[in-house]
């Protein structure tokens, strides 16, 4: 149906949303460099402002796929009359256009709470955190307006139908995937904004530090969401049982979360100790800058992906122009006014300090070395030299062993103190835990598995050392106090959020180990009454047929599946599905998912003698994986609950309470 | 000042990959040269289009006369596009054109040739992937051009337009010849 | 006019690729192995050469016609009994280097494999460097008047 004025009215909503975001920017920032209050009042009626027109433009669009409105060459590219609602509604983001659009809408909705919760923040710093989102806004709203706008019209010529939302993108972990991925993105666009108003105003002190973590952590924690996700869609939706592929658009995501995670614990050295100012500024603007450049190499053509957007080097040229200002000026700004004078907290090597900067740095060279890897090819071909591809097999070889250093220096952290550690109080916090580890996880595959794999023990002993002091810290704590209830009620959030999320880093590595080392894959060819075995579970085919489903015709496989000699059987039916729009073929993988395995079944191809070739695979512990990402997530939040970000200190508050009390030892 | 210039570097380390992604915008990332550029022109022995009995191998092409080889096929609709182009290099620029007729049957291949015109001196006809293999083709069509002594010297990937056929195929032609 | 190459180009990738088929479906194929290490080896090599029309797939993945190919290749190699190396330099030789997922040790690519343990001494150096600065730095003087500052405050709490 087409719409009289609806795609205009968004249309003209963004120009005005990005002349709003342009007042933003430039009219606090100018206001607080020269002291006008009037000025600097701008920022937050702009910034809700900002939101509120960027919020109609959405809704217009929105409403322009749901009302099936082919004259508008968005919907008529990514919808389809026969599209169920809910695609309709996720097709939005499903496109180059509309992705950028949700971008813009995030960014501005992230603005807006900033403007909201800093009430207690000094005026001139909210005007500057306000004008450099204001900025950042501007920019992205203009990339919409000058080459993505998603408003265009098709007139005269309106097709009858849409050309369907691509097959692979009609599924619930498209919908979650990219608002949770660009909330974490878009996130750290704040403490960004912190990091360069603490620049230009040459203020920052542990309080700044205080107010700029629970944005940090809330952003990296939808960033881990968001790419768990992706890795959790991946792995059900496209048919071949990977979980990570090291693609540059996955690896894009990576890069941001890597420093995203250097900088949250940077944060909270900061707050703590005052130290590692110019550390965490510079982390907080890479890891911006990297949510930039992802989005740049997403949707530029320059690198070869699955994932990649239709390309467009006039788009490309822009985002780098917007990476190349941004960027270029927050490290010009960074490297003209950067704390001079740093305080000089001393610590040792065996200190929290210290195993905190070198967890950072390996984080830190673990993303050069993956953002290295994904442009290398770039910078051969560019230098003359060749096409060369960079893929799995180098980017494992490199990130397993710093993963394995990350670990080892994190089960240290955990125990050390701040300033300094006696050797004799790590040694007896950490021997039983080093012990244990080497056993049980030398152990473990040989009392569980068929075959014994010394990477998988590996894996097993560096999750554990994670774990294992965190458990003799629970109970220690437990034990001290009057009743295990007692002892557990006093410990805060924050500690909790801490052993959550580092917990969940020792999950995720079990889950990798086992997976990649365990997993059983079979390719067979199977018609009705065959049977196959596949790690103790036997696969009987019993029937194929055909179904029609709202925009696809399917061929469906009827499988039951028994584990060992029990008798109780479950159904698997994969199918492969070819949908009607766009003719393509798509194959619908049957999952039986497990907390310690799943199993997986995907249809091949049509043997055309009444037979069908399937692959059948048995993936154990592949959910740990996203449990662990879950329970990071999970983690991150809990660490800023805590009632003393809640509270929001006043600027007043001295710097003593950077320095935690003698006595009180690490907590988060 | 010591402190300004390590401060400096990551600011340098940004332009430095801001140069290379500008360039990568230009760059085509499918746009592959040849793994046999410079290399002779990979042994084979396989019967011909039209007379299934005959049979050619690598000398076929070391006569001492230019030849542009095309890989075509029926399925083909870019090989069918970019035949006008084909038969002017045959017939008004006077080059020696020899086609690889793959993954087709003879029928088609026949048919398509009757249909589209026959700029080909001889096709080597080669339905199983055998020479097409050894030069590394993954699609059609691709052309490459092997001087008079089986070095092949230029490789074209894809549809050959007429500006390609001024700009780049005959200059490459004229330069080996 | 090089944007219209590069445009007529990126329209060709596209034919090529259509023609190729659409890559999304794993490449599921039946195939007999009597030796697992010969299975094994041969998963292993189809999951480390890439497709050459395919946006980033592994020729184990891709259904495309020339993955299907270099799979009966790698495989007709592995019944020859040829070594993992000689395989992959025969795709090599055909494809170029692009199809190697595993980027070789050589000149051009020192950078790429060096780079991490560089990192890794610069960093090493960087921690000493700070840790030793600091370790000085901590034994701040105490001024009289915080001193006296210092001992009121002690006092104060003992009484309270």
């Amino acid at each position: 149906m087409q719409t009289l004025m609806i795609p205009e009215i968004g249309h003209y909503a963004l120009v005005i949303a990005m002349l709003m975001a342009a007042v933003q920017g430039v009219l606090p920032l100018a206001g607080a460099a020269t002291r006008r209050p009037l000025w600097m009042a701008y920022a937050r009626p702009m910034a809700a402002g900002q939101l509120l027109f960027v919020a109609i433009a959405y809704a217009c669009l929105t409403a322009s796929y749901m009302l099936d409105d082919f004259s508008v060459t968005n919907v008529a590219n990514n919808s389809n009359s026969m599209l169920p609602w809910y695609y309709k509604l996720s097709a939005v983001w499903g496109n180059h256009e509309g992705s950028v659009l949700l971008w813009s809408l995030l960014l501005a909705a992230w603005g807006y709470f900033a403007s909201r919760f800093s009430r207690e923040l000094p005026r001139d710093m909210v005007a500057r955190v306000l004008g450099v989102l204001g900025l950042v806004g501007t920019g992205f709203l203009a990339f919409v307006l000058v080459t993505s706008n998603p408003f265009e019209r098709l007139l005269p010529n309106v097709p009858g139908d849409g050309a369907d939302l691509n097959p692979l993108l009609q599924d619930i972990g498209l919908i979650m995937h990219p608002p949770m991925l660009y909330m974490g993105y878009v996130g750290f666009s704040v403490v960004f904004a912190f990091a360069i108003a603490a620049l230009l105003g040459g203020r920052l002190d542990a309080a700044w530090a205080r107010w700029a973590r629970p944005w940090t952590n809330l952003a990296w924690a939808f960033l881990t969401v968001g790419i768990a996700l992706g890795s959790w869609w991946a792995y059900y939706e496209l048919g071949w049982g990977g979980w990570w592929f090291w693609d540059p658009v996955e690896n894009a995501s990576l890069l941001p979360w890597l420093t995203g995670t250097a900088l949250m614990h940077s944060l909270a050295v900061t707050e703590k100790r005052g130290a590692f100012k110019s550390w965490t500024l510079l982390l907080a603007i890479f890891t911006f800058s990297l949510s930039l450049l992802g989005t740049f190499l997403v949707r530029s053509g320059v690198l070869t992906s699955v994932h990649a957007f239709a390309n467009d080097p006039s788009r490309g040229q822009f985002i780098l122009m917007l990476l190349g200002i941004t960027v270029g000026l927050s490290l010009l700004v960074f490297a003209l006014r950067a704390p001079r004078v740093g305080h000089k907290v001393g610590f040792t090597w065996l200190s929290r300090d210290a195993l905190l900067l070198i967890n950072n740095i390996l984080l830190v060279i673990m993303t050069i070395t993956v953002l290295m890897g994904t442009v290398y090819p770039l910078l051969l071909d560019a230098l003359g030299l060749g096409k060369i591809s960079v893929g799995p097999p180098y980017f494992n070889a490199l990130f397993v062993p710093l993963t394995l250093l990350l670990a080892l220096f994190m089960g240290l952290g955990q125990v050390a103190r701040w300033k300094q550690t006696p050797v004799s109080l790590l040694v007896s916090r950490l021997w039983l835990a080093a012990v244990g580890a080497v056993i049980l996880g030398a152990a473990l595959p040989l009392l569980f598995a068929e075959r014994w794999s010394p990477a998988v023990a590996i894996g097993l002993i560096a999750a554990l050392w994670i774990v294992l002091p965190i458990l003799r810290d629970l109970f220690e704590k437990a034990r001290n106090a009057s009743s295990v209830g007692a002892g557990l009620k006093k410990l805060s959030l924050a500690y909790w959020g801490m052993q959550l999320g580092h917990l969940g880093v020792a999950v995720t590595i079990v889950g990798v180990a086992v997976v990649s080392n365990y997993s059983i894959e079979q390719n067979v060819r199977m018609a009705p009454g065959d049977s196959v075995e596949v790690a103790g579970y036997t696969f009987t085919m019993n029937e194929l047929s055909s179904r029609q489903g709202a925009n696809f015709l399917a061929d469906r496989a009827n499988i039951s599946v028994q584990h060992g000699d029990s008798s109780r059987s479950f159904a698997m039916n994969p199918e492969k599905r070819l949908y009607l729009a766009t003719r393509m073929p798509m194959s619908q993988v049957a999952l039986r998912p497990g907390f310690l395995r799943d199993l997986y079944v995907a249809m091949g191809e049509d043997l055309g003698d009444g037979s069908w070739a399937l692959r059948v695979q048995y993936k154990p512990f592949v959910r740990w994986l996203w449990l662990g990402g879950l329970l990071m997530a999970f983690g991150g939040v809990l660490a800023v609950a805590d009632k003393r970000y809640r509270r929001l200190a006043t600027a007043r508050d001295p710097e003593a309470r950077a320095a935690p009390a003698p006595g009180r030892e690490a907590s988060a | 000042m010591n402190r300004r210039l390590i401060l400096l570097l990551p600011l340098a380390g940004f332009l430095a990959l801001a140069v290379f992604l500008y360039q990568g915008l230009s760059l085509n990332p499918f746009h592959r040269e040849s793994a046999l550029m410079a290399r002779e022109f990979p042994a084979f022995d396989l019967a011909t289009l039209k007379e299934p009995e005959r049979r050619v191998d690598r000398d076929l092409l070391t006569t001492g006369e230019l030849t542009l080889v095309n890989v075509w096929g029926e399925w083909c609709p870019e090989c069918k596009r970019e035949m006008p182009q084909l038969l002017d290099l045959a017939e008004r620029h006077d080059i020696r054109l020899v086609g690889i007729s793959w993954k087709d049957t003879r029928e088609k291949a026949l048919g398509f040739l009757e249909e589209f015109g026959d700029p080909f001196e001889v096709n080597i006809f080669d339905p199983d992937n055998e020479l097409a293999f050894e030069l590394g083709v993954y699609g059609a069509p691709e052309t490459f051009l092997v001087d008079g002594d089986g070095v092949i010297r230029y490789h074209h990937t894809g549809y050959i337009a007429p500006g390609d056929v001024t700009e780049t195929i005959l200059p490459e032609v004229e330069q080996w010849r | 006019m090089a944007l219209m190459r590069l445009s007529r180009l990126l329209t060709t990738a596209l034919v090529l690729l259509l023609v190729a088929g659409l890559a999304q479906a794993a490449a599921i194929e039946v195939r007999e192995f009597d030796d697992p290490v010969l299975e094994e080896r041969y998963r292993d090599l189809t999951a480390s050469l890439r497709c050459p029309t395919c946006q980033n797939q592994a020729i184990n993945d891709s259904d495309a016609p020339v993955s299907g190919d270099m799979r009966d290749r790698v495989y007709r190699l592995l019944m020859d009994g040829r070594a993992d190396i000689e395989i992959r330099n025969h795709m090599v030789e055909r494809f170029g280097d692009y199809v190697l997922y595993n980027p070789r040790l050589e000149g051009r690519t020192y950078l790429l494999w060096g780079l991490p343990a560089v990192l890794g001494l610069l960093g090493l150096v960087l921690v000493g460097l700070l840790v030793r600065a600091r370790r000085n730095a901590s034994n701040r003087e105490l001024s009289a008047e915080e001193r006296a500052r210092l001992d009121a405050l002690i006092n104060r709490e003992r009484t309270e």
